[in-house]
């Protein structure tokens, strides 16, 4: 299906999601990183502090769009992919594989690349490819 | 003080994802679909994210020595390419091909109770929980530290 292209709009929203990070770190010391911070949750070795920031920080992404249908009457438009069996293994990939590379689109693609760290780089390089090829045999050569 | 400011930046990241159309799969989907119906949109969402995030990280770290409200800034500092960085990349990237979320998005979108994102999210988190608990072999010395 087709999406319109909305570069203002992408644009604005990627402001605000610097503007995250940017306070994020300013208030907290700690990178914006959706993967680190939930899978945080997960580890024995986080401690209380740690935790409740992680928590609060998930806690107002859960809280978003239910304020957005609050203020603007209507759920952010959105379509999901609605087979059970592909988004349980797309789940599970990209559940274990952010955390176990380390980070994912926000941590890698927008903090990483900030701060010019070679290893986010390298991972939101190869995560992009990994991504194009898979939506290239899925919707190409497969799906055809 | 912290917490305030943990649940706002929360907060503030899903309206951006919103905003953005970052947290439609249809949109990244097609963003990623180079040789198909290519939207190159979020192209301008890592643009505007990376041009308020660098200069904002950079400021704060030369400026100040931690942050507001706790004691250091925790930035990762290690700079070795490890195989467990790439294949991490490799399988976050070939699920984020199949479904079209990443973990925001996925998250920010889960009150809105599509079929599809109540069967990913919780897989997710099995996954991330996983990898936490997955012995890292390679690097003994690594403690683990994720962006």
């Amino acid at each position: 299906m087709e999406t319109s292209f909305t570069p203002w709009l992408s644009l604005g929203g990627g402001l605000m999601i610097g503007a995250s990070a940017v306070l994020l770190m300013a208030t907290n010391g700690r990178i914006a990183g959706i993967s680190g911070l939930t899978s945080s949750l997960f580890a024995r070795s986080t401690d209380g502090e740690a935790r409740g920031v992680s928590a609060l920080f998930v806690v107002g992404l859960l809280m978003s769009a239910p304020i957005w249908l609050l203020v603007s009457g209507e759920w952010p438009q959105q379509w999901v992919p609605s087979s059970p069996v592909l988004m349980a293994v797309a789940g599970l990939l990209v559940g274990f594989g952010a955390t176990y590379g380390n980070g994912c689109t926000s941590g890698h693609g927008v903090c990483g690349i900030s701060r010019g760290s070679m290893r986010s780089i390298v991972a939101t390089v190869t995560f992009m490819a990994a991504a194009i090829v898979t939506v290239f045999v899925t919707r190409h050569q497969i799906g055809s | 003080m912290k917490q305030i400011f943990a649940l706002l930046s929360g907060l503030i990241f899903g309206f951006g994802l919103i905003v953005s159309g970052m947290s439609d799969p249809a949109k990244v989907l097609n963003f990623l679909d180079v040789f198909g119906t290519w939207d190159p949109s979020l192209a301008f969402v890592m643009g505007g994210a990376i041009a308020v995030t660098a200069p904002g990280f950079a400021l704060l770290t030369r400026s100040r020595r931690r942050p507001f409200f706790d004691s250091e800034f925790r930035i990762p500092s290690r700079t070795d390419l490890d195989p467990k960085l790439l294949a991490g990349a490799v399988l976050f990237g070939t699920g984020w091909g199949l479904g079209g979320f990443c973990p925001g998005p996925a998250l920010t979108a889960l009150p809105i109770a599509a079929t599809g994102t109540l069967i990913f999210v919780p897989f997710m988190l099995a996954g991330m929980w996983l990898a936490r608990h997955t012995p890292d072999l390679s690097m003994p010395f690594n403690k683990g530290v994720t962006q």
